[in-house]
């Protein structure tokens, strides 16, 4: 990588959005490479939509503003659709990863998108089969190694087991592994 | 120089990992937004023994210094951390604690001063308490906010300082934000800031002393004399302990961090985070063949005037960026705009230098900003016209 990826994230508050850039940004660590997450700070309150960047390179990253122009846009809640201007600035040679039942072609009409690349996956309907909660955005990053390669899901997988290890039962940290697993190939690009 | 162990931290967290390594015996303190986190994380060490600090949770900022200036005065090593209204608060506590020499650290994450209400990033706070008598350093990033809390705590502490420092950073955005942060290693901090031995202390029986004492029109005025003098004579020091934490861990610790100010025919001045945002910008601007530079002060008090002379005063025109006004000031000007003019009047340098005011209760800056700011600064180099003293950037009309 020589350029900077930058990316923005949408959910809504009590998602876990800001746990799983922070989880991206970790992973992009172990690769050796730089980087920041940080939120949007609004009055916050559960349900709200926010927002929420990365940028990942492989140089220091001095840069301290808002990601305006995103080559990626992760939308983690479905529901934020005419609600939030979700591909405001994003570059015409972008990505768009969405948790959604829908098609890649169904989600570019409906975003107005029809370049770059668009991804998506039922990230909700995963969560709800393996957790019974509709806990998607962590799992949004088995996405992003499938889409770009920018971190590996390896180093996710290695990640998640060593972060949950000490906190949850076995079978849960192995139900999220299975979860990264289930959205990366899961993914459908159109 | 020892391995420095990278991990994803937010400035927040950086500084408690530093107070951790560093175990110092008395914490005093109250949670502000955006600096809670600092407390709380450190406050989790103190609950799990990971440190043996004795944790004061206090009622208010007020009180937070208080039982600082008490415990430090008792010859303890102590820390605290606060933003905004708390620093307000802590007021006029911050006056005894420097008068009375006490080599207390706190952490500031900057945060914009009330009325109207608002909790995102400014210098507002600290710059207001620029008098109190105290060092003040500024981060860039979570990495350096966590570098120069080792530091303070040795600069502080040495002998010929023995007054209290201001570590700041800017709220949310390093505050908040997640970077690769190196730690180093936990005994590599402690043999860096040393034990604490300190030279007056009520608690030394056998050497007793008086503190905070009664000092009238006899002795008051030579007192204040002694203490500015110590605090304008620690640069020094500063740049020995700072050389030291250099060489250690193997990042640069220059009091001023310059890029492309060897040839620049335009510059600017910076503190903290959106020295990072301008640099980018250099970048980019060098690309095109435009010599532009810009210094980032680490200190600002005691105020580094002749380094910061010397690293501007070859350029054709200076921007100089304040996060906070001086109200009622020249022109509303900023803080820095106000020391660095001076310091290039009185050391007998002309150029042309303006103010910008940027990023008030968090307003974003942007590169284009700065872009623009560097476009104004080559217009007035070009026509050797200064035009406007003080102006705003990223301000709605």
């Amino acid at each position: 990588m020589s350029q900077m990826m930058e990316i923005r994230w949408h959910g809504r508050a009590g998602q876990g959005v800001v746990t799983a850039g922070e989880l991206l940004a970790e992973a992009s660590l172990e690769q050796g490479n730089y980087f920041q997450a940080f939120p949007e700070y609004g009055s916050e309150r559960m349900g709200a939509p926010i927002k929420s960047y990365n940028r990942i390179s492989d140089e220091p990253v001095e840069v301290h503003s808002p990601v305006l122009e995103p080559d990626m846009v992760i939308i983690v809640n479905p529901n934020l659709i005419g609600v939030v201007d979700l591909t405001e600035g994003l570059k015409s040679d972008g990505y768009i990863l969405m948790n959604t039942p829908q098609t890649p072609a169904e989600i570019r009409q409906r975003l107005g998108y029809s370049t770059g690349q668009v991804w998506c996956v039922d990230a909700s309907r995963i969560a709800m089969e393996e957790f019974k909660r509709d806990i998607p955005s962590t799992m949004m990053i088995g996405v992003v190694c499938r889409a770009t390669g920018i971190v590996n899901l390896d180093t996710v997988v290695h990640l998640t087991r060593e972060r949950l290890g000490g906190k949850l039962r076995p079978e849960v940290v192995e139900a999220n592994v299975r979860t990264l697993q289930r959205a990366y190939d899961e993914a459908v690009q159109g | 120089m020892v391995t420095s162990k990278y991990m994803p931290l937010d400035g927040a967290n950086a500084v408690s990992q530093a107070m951790r390594q560093i175990n110092p015996n008395v914490v005093a303190a109250y949670p502000i937004t955006p600096q809670t986190a600092v407390v709380q994380n450190f406050s989790e060490y103190v609950a799990d023994g990971i440190v043996d600090t004795e944790f004061v949770p206090v009622e208010s900022e007020h009180a937070a210094m208080s039982a600082c200036i008490g415990a430090s005065a008792a010859g303890a090593r102590v820390m605290t951390a606060t933003a905004a209204n708390g620093l307000a608060l802590m007021w006029e506590m911050l006056y005894i604690a420097a008068g009375m020499r006490l080599p207390i650290v706190l952490t500031v994450v900057n945060r914009a001063l009330s009325s109207p209400l608002n909790i995102h990033c400014d210098h507002s706070d600290s710059m207001g308490a620029r008098d109190a008598g105290w060092l003040h350093f500024y981060a860039e990033t979570g990495q350096e906010a966590y570098d120069n809390t080792i530091k303070a705590i040795k600069i502080a502490e040495h002998a010929d300082v023995l007054l209290p420092v201001m570590s700041c950073q800017d709220g949310f955005i390093t505050g908040h934000g997640v970077e690769r942060v190196g730690l180093l290693p936990d005994e590599a901090v402690k043999e860096f800031v040393g034990g604490y031995d300190p030279k007056y202390a009520l608690l030394d029986t056998d050497h007793p002393v008086t503190m905070g004492a009664w000092d009238f029109t006899d002795y008051y005025f030579e007192h204040k004399r002694q203490q500015s003098e110590v605090l304008n004579s620690c640069l020094p020091i500063v740049e020995a302990v700072s050389k030291e934490y250099e060489q250690l861990s193997g990042r640069d610790q220059a009091i001023l961090d310059c890029y492309g100010m060897d040839d620049a025919d335009v510059a600017i001045v910076v503190l903290s985070s959106q020295a990072g945002t301008t640099r980018s910008v250099v970048r980019e601007l060098r690309a095109k063949g435009v010599k532009a530079g810009v210094v980032k002060p680490r200190l600002f008090r005691p105020f580094p005037a002749t380094q910061l002379v010397d690293a501007i005063k070859n350029c054709k025109a200076v921007a100089v960026m304040d996060r906070a006004i001086s109200f009622g000031a020249m022109g509303g000007c900023g803080p820095l705009f106000l020391d660095l003019t001076s310091a290039l009047f009185n050391l007998g340098v002309q150029l042309p230098v303006v103010n910008y005011i940027y990023g008030l209760g968090g307003r974003d800056t942007m590169p284009s900003d700065i872009a623009s700011a560097f476009a104004d600064l080559q217009e007035i180099a070009a026509t050797g016209t200064r035009g406007e003293l003080v102006r705003y950037l990223g301000l709605r009309d």
